[in-house]
């Protein structure tokens, strides 16, 4: 502050901003631009990258196709596709439900003030940057070895449900927060039950913020791979999953396998799946930028 | 809200309370309380699950074994577990990200809080974003087969095919959104009286930014390094994927390294006998990156209530 004193003289005209070193305070402008174009560019590349290098497989029969160790040229990915669908259904089933009544206890029944509610806030805020592989490691000892659900698709919907929980949770919050009290008052002063505020009133309007952070939450789900690895998801599948107990791979998963084959044709072939993958995940994030957009604040 | 209003009534003597419990409402309660009190039992399965085959590995390992010497060899068939060149690893793939991705996360921020018009900032911001949901897989692509190949390559020729440099580089990309956004965020809680006063004393925008906004939102942008550390040492595709699975104690970041996350991964990944030792050491390596990133988020959680204390 006292060398902002010391300096300050030297500008003569009276402009709110301050004059002096227009030098140097434009470069700081540039630097400062630079870092954020970094991670942007880097973004255009990663993606130019892997489309054209995709692109010659990037044909239907990436999703026609199981996956093959021996013929890339012929292989796809239909076995990843199917497996991610049948993961990312168990891991909403469990996870929205849970994740919004959690959320709706936490915002709209509890003491804000209590101990208990402080606690499991923090709690949830740990949880949402615990490593991801962590959660492998509790899916594989609590519900793949002690329950004995073995290996298989709802042990991975289970273990991802926890791991996006946090997500839910926090977006859930804040949707409702955002719902006006008046509302709420309203609702509790014409005889309404708590409950009956809660159900008919706040969380309808809330809807588009729970959408929001559902369609990030479930996003996340779908490309995540570390805690599957532990979920035996990396065997070699070339089979659509039947049922909630059946093996499975996903598509990242899928990816995985392929960046470990030597051969280039399985390079191709990745970078045509992680194209498949980003458009999937591109799309959910469009969807969800487009629900934010449409039904900001009405109040 | 009808049926309430019909049975109050005939009740007479205080038509404002409520004459009938609610049996309903408070079996809801008990249905929401449940859904919150997950979240620990999340907590509480993640403890158990890392400490108790941890314990049965420290019964069989000594834990000063394990936390002190250098040579890491699960697979060997005299077996060594020194957990320090997986501790190694983990710490030269960390700085390498950080050196990145604390100037170039900081300098995102203070450009889209100070800076950038609100028009630009709608544009710019969710695109950065974007970096934040590719998943980490693709990441790890990308840095075996583009940075490795392409950008690294040409300039140390004599550099690894796996190696923790083109890991550490991206990992930095990957977290620069964690740390861009959470010190936005930090910066944009600072009062505008703040700024006002700044220039009034002739300060230009870049003081202003630097000796003003800055500090007032340091315990903000500290928390979001913090984060962001944790959120690299917790990272596990892009190493498995791109600095190999060589145990290396080593700072010599164009060779291989193993972390703790991709030991565990390659470990878990493999047909690993239940109950044997080497069952257990995946146990063992994950309560110890339990507890370093969970030391981290504490540390972090505490400095954003700080800062929302002293301006909210």
């Amino acid at each position: 502050m006292t060398t902002t004193l010391d300096t300050a003289p030297d500008s003569a005209p009276v402009d709110l901003e301050g004059n002096g070193q227009p030098l140097v305070d434009k470069t700081f402008r540039w630097i400062l631009f630079l870092c954020l174009a970094v991670g942007i560019i880097f973004l255009a590349v990663l993606l130019a990258y892997v489309t054209i290098k995709g692109w010659p497989r990037l044909t239907p029969t990436l999703w026609e196709n199981m996956p093959s160790i021996r013929r890339p040229e012929r292989a796809g990915a239909q076995s990843a596709i199917t497996g991610t669908l049948w993961v990312i259904a168990f891991t909403a089933l469990f996870a929205l439900p849970i994740g919004f009544l959690g959320a709706v206890y936490m915002e709209e029944y509890a003491n804000p003030a209590s101990r208990f509610t402080r606690f499991v806030e923090i709690n949830i805020q740990n949880l949402a940057a615990v490593p991801s592989i962590v959660y492998g490691i509790l899916g594989l000892a609590i519900f793949a070895r002690a329950l004995a659900l073995g290996q298989t698709v709802i042990t991975a919907g289970l273990t991802l449900a926890l791991l996006v929980l946090p997500v839910i949770i926090v977006s859930t919050r804040e949707a409702l927060r955002a719902v006006p009290q008046n509302i709420r008052h309203g609702s509790l002063a014409l005889g309404a039950t708590l409950w009956q505020t809660t159900w008919r009133q706040t969380m309808p309007a809330a809807i588009p913020g729970m959408a929001t952070g559902t369609i990030l939450a479930l996003s996340r789900a779908i490309g995540e791979a570390a805690p599957l690895l532990l979920l035996g998801a990396v065997s070699f599948i070339s089979f659509n999953p039947t049922g909630p107990f059946s093996a499975y791979t996903t598509l990242p998963i899928q990816i995985f396998n392929w960046t470990k084959e030597s051969r280039e044709e399985f390079q191709i072939l990745a970078s045509a799946t992680i194209v498949l993958l980003l458009v999937i995940l591109l799309a959910m994030n469009a969807v969800a930028i487009l629900i934010r957009n449409r039904t900001q604040k009405r109040w | 809200m009808t049926t309430t209003l019909v049975e109050s009534a005939p009740g007479g003597l205080n038509p404002l309370r409520q004459t009938k419990p609610r049996y309903g409402e408070k079996v809801i309660r008990v249905i929401l309380f449940a859904a919150a009190a997950v979240s620990i039992l999340t907590t509480f399965g993640i403890v158990i699950s890392v400490l108790i085959p941890s314990l049965e590995f420290f019964a069989e390992i000594p834990i000063t074994e394990f936390l002190f010497t250098t040579t890491w060899t699960p697979l060997f068939a005299n077996p060594q577990y020194g957990v320090l060149p997986l501790i190694m690893g983990t710490l030269v793939i960390t700085l390498i990200a950080v050196l990145i991705a604390i100037p170039l996360g900081l300098g995102s921020a203070i450009y889209l809080s100070e800076y950038a018009s609100p028009k630009a900032r709608k544009v710019l911001k969710p695109t950065l974003e974007v970096l934040a949901g590719i998943p980490t897989v693709v990441f790890g692509f990308f840095a075996l087969e583009f940075i490795t190949e392409f950008v690294l390559k040409p300039i140390f020729p004599g550099i690894q095919v796996f190696n923790a440099l083109s890991a550490g580089i991206v990992m930095g990309i990957m977290i620069i959104p964690t740390i861009a956004s959470l010190s936005e965020d930090a910066m944009a809680a600072v009062p505008a009286g703040l700024r006002d006063g700044a220039y009034a004393l002739g300060a230009t925008k870049r003081q202003t930014a630097l000796r003003v906004v800055v500090p007032a939102a340091l315990s903000g942008i500290v928390a979001a390094f913090v984060l962001g550390i944790s959120r690299a040492i917790g990272e596990t595709m892009i190493v498995t994927v791109a600095a190999g699975l060589q145990p290396n104690m080593t700072l010599n970041p164009l060779e291989g390294m193993q972390t703790m996350t991709s030991y565990i991964a390659a470990a878990g990944a493999g047909d690993v006998a239940t109950g044997s030792i080497e069952y257990k050491s995946i146990f063992a390596v994950g309560l110890l990156l339990f507890v370093i990133t969970f030391f981290m988020n504490m540390v972090s959680i505490r400095l954003v209530r700080k800062y929302r204390q002293a301006y909210q």
